[in-house]
């Protein structure tokens, strides 16, 4: 719903004038709120530890330095070793590129089959499916935590790329089902009364269109896999672990003088690629995170 | 007995395949489903019935871990975090994002700029937030040095280290971090309401707050129950922004029961007891899922 039939009758009253200025006002207002702990985060990773003690959170950095930049990446210590947080930051990459590709593909391939090869049972089968996208994951930490130690995978970059692409399967399905759905039925239809088979058809009809979903569900896959946690935390130990479990230990060491900005310049590092993701993509990455939430 | 033509074998072929390939293709997830979500589930189960402490065992011995878990203190006072947390998280989430579609609904120049700027916290990890907000936060050079520097000097802000408060703290971070959503949910539902209808109540000589009371707002019903649905399910999974605001404390004073979970399966080896923890968590979102799950194949089917 746009406002447009509400112009040109209330616009020009006093009442309409303050209305208007009052919006504008608290929007301005949300958006300074939204927007300080951004600022704070960048003007306390660019001052010194003693600015910091002196000046307050918001104090303009009376000298910019990056000392805490080169710290957190290169010397910073994390547990017991002091290599900052750049091994970390590689293995988040090491674990989401293959999650994110390898459950997206797949995703694809089920959500096309879910929408436009539909068999007896499938229906019922994407409803089970679909339970992956709800159950909160600590009753599923016990015996994944067993499995992959029997696997041989306990602690190690592969066995969380395997927790991440079988925990990603229901969101890509979902994500994929939902958008093959909106493609007609008859595509599929004449495309097989020409002869062409399973294959064919996802190839030269499906994917062709299939671009803006391919981005939503990677977008949404990477935001989900670089931003996790408790996966890292659990499946993971030492310097397998990804970044997020990193910078929680970083900030959390209770030993030494706390650095805070050294804290927060390993909190944008931590931040900066889902960051760059949203503002590259924000459009689409709004799709995902409304994907399957406002439209059944 | 008759012999088929190579073409009728090869659409015979083909047939098959067809058949059989939407099968194969969606097999490998089906058997994960199976194994990694279902069986899973179960085994939690079976160990939350037995005395597993730092190895699982499998003798069942009924219903102590959960006689346990709910004569336990940190317990309930991690259950009664989750519901204040949740409830105010809930509320403020969807009166802010209401608000703040509402708002930039209106018109606004700088719509794309501010939706933007009020989207990008979900874009970050609950690590991230929870450790500015940690900082921003900080009872001695955080917030309150702050406030004394512009001259509030009675200005007294603890909650991260009160042991009453800290809860509150993980409150104001995940509204923070998820209020944007919520609006940007509520905007797509006003961008999807029909113009017709808010025409002819105008005409009619509606006024406008009016026109949002009665007509806009109810219609967004929908909306209003899928950002309820997706915060409460927020608010049950919250692990990552405890542990890095408050790491559960002072004490366990700011735990959940994400955090008791782990706590006690993976750090004072009680298995059994995080087991039978997991289970109520599943509980409870199966709770909250049922009438959603229902609501939505009903309305699928009168489409």
């Amino acid at each position: 719903m746009n406002s447009e039939y509400f112009s040109n009758d209330y616009q020009k009253t006093p009442f309409m004038l303050f209305f208007r200025v009052a919006v504008y006002a608290v929007l301005i207002i949300a958006a300074i709120y939204f927007l300080i702990p951004l600022v704070i985060m960048i003007f306390t990773s660019v001052k010194t530890m003693n600015d910091i003690r002196t000046g307050n959170l918001i104090s303009f950095p009376r000298q910019f330095s990056l000392e805490a930049w080169k710290s957190a990446w290169d010397t910073a210590c994390i547990g017991v070793t002091c290599n900052g947080i750049k091994g970390y930051f590689w293995n988040s990459v090491k674990i989401t590129v293959p999650a994110v590709s390898i459950s997206t593909i797949i995703g694809a391939a089920n959500g096309y089959v879910f929408s436009k090869w539909k068999f007896y049972g499938s229906e019922v089968f994407f409803s089970i499916l679909l339970l992956g996208c709800f159950i909160p994951f600590q009753i599923i930490l016990l015996p994944m935590a067993k499995m992959l130690g029997m696997a041989g995978l306990a602690q190690t970059l592969p066995g969380l790329v395997l927790v991440h692409i079988v925990y990603g399967l229901a969101f890509t399905t979902l994500f994929f089902r939902n958008f093959y759905v909106t493609i007609p039925q008859e595509l599929v239809k004449a495309a097989r009364i020409d002869g062409a088979g399973f294959f064919r058809i996802f190839f030269k009809i499906m994917l062709p269109v299939s671009i803006p979903i391919f981005v939503v569900s990677i977008i949404w896959q990477t935001t989900q896999i670089w931003n996790d946690f408790l996966f890292g935390v659990v499946f993971s130990s030492g310097d397998t672990q990804p970044i997020t479990v990193a910078l929680n230990n970083l900030v959390n060491t209770s030993t030494g003088v706390k650095k805070y900005n050294v804290d927060m310049a390993a909190a944008i590092i931590a931040a900066l690629p889902t960051m760059a993701v949203y503002i590259v993509a924000g459009k689409y990455f709004l799709r995902g995170l409304t994907a399957g939430s406002v439209k059944g | 007995m008759t012999f088929q033509t190579s073409e009728n074998l090869k659409t015979k072929i083909s047939y098959m395949s067809d058949r059989l390939l939407p099968k194969l293709v969606v097999a490998p997830t089906f058997v994960s489903t199976i194994v990694f979500v279902y069986s899973f589930i179960l085994w939690t189960a079976w160990i939350s019935f037995t005395k597993s402490r730092l190895l699982p065992r499998y003798k069942l011995e009924g219903l102590i871990q959960y006689i346990k878990l709910f004569t336990n203190d940190r317990w309930w006072v991690a259950s009664k975090n989750l519901f204040v947390f949740g409830s105010l998280f809930i509320i403020i989430c969807i009166i802010t994002g209401l608000l703040l579609a509402i708002f930039l609904d209106q018109k606004i120049r700088i719509e794309g700029a501010l939706r933007t700027i009020f989207l990008y916290p979900m874009a970050l990890s609950f690590i991230v937030t929870g450790t500015v907000w940690k900082w921003i936060l900080n009872p001695s050079i955080g917030i309150a040095k702050l406030m004394h520097d512009m001259g509030f000097l009675s200005f007294h802000f603890d909650w991260l280290v009160n042991s009453d408060m800290a809860i509150y703290t993980v409150v104001i971070a995940g509204v923070w971090q998820s209020s944007g959503f919520v609006m940007a949910l509520f905007l797509a539902g006003l961008r999807g309401i029909d113009d017709s209808i808010i025409k002819a109540a105008q005409i009619d000589g509606a006024s406008l707050p009016r026109i949002y009371l009665k007509i806009i707002i109810p219609s967004l019903r929908p909306v209003f129950f899928s950002a309820l649905m997706i915060l409460c399910h927020i608010a049950i999974k919250s692990f990552d922004l405890i542990v890095a605001l408050t790491g559960g404390g002072p004490g366990y004073s700011s735990d959940v029961p994400a955090t008791f979970m782990y706590s006690f399966a993976f750090t004072r080896g009680r298995l059994g007891l995080g087991a039978a923890s997991s289970m109520v968590m599943f509980g409870a979102v199966l709770a909250i899922l049922i009438p959603y799950l229902y609501s939505e194949l009903r309305s699928r089917d009168n489409e």
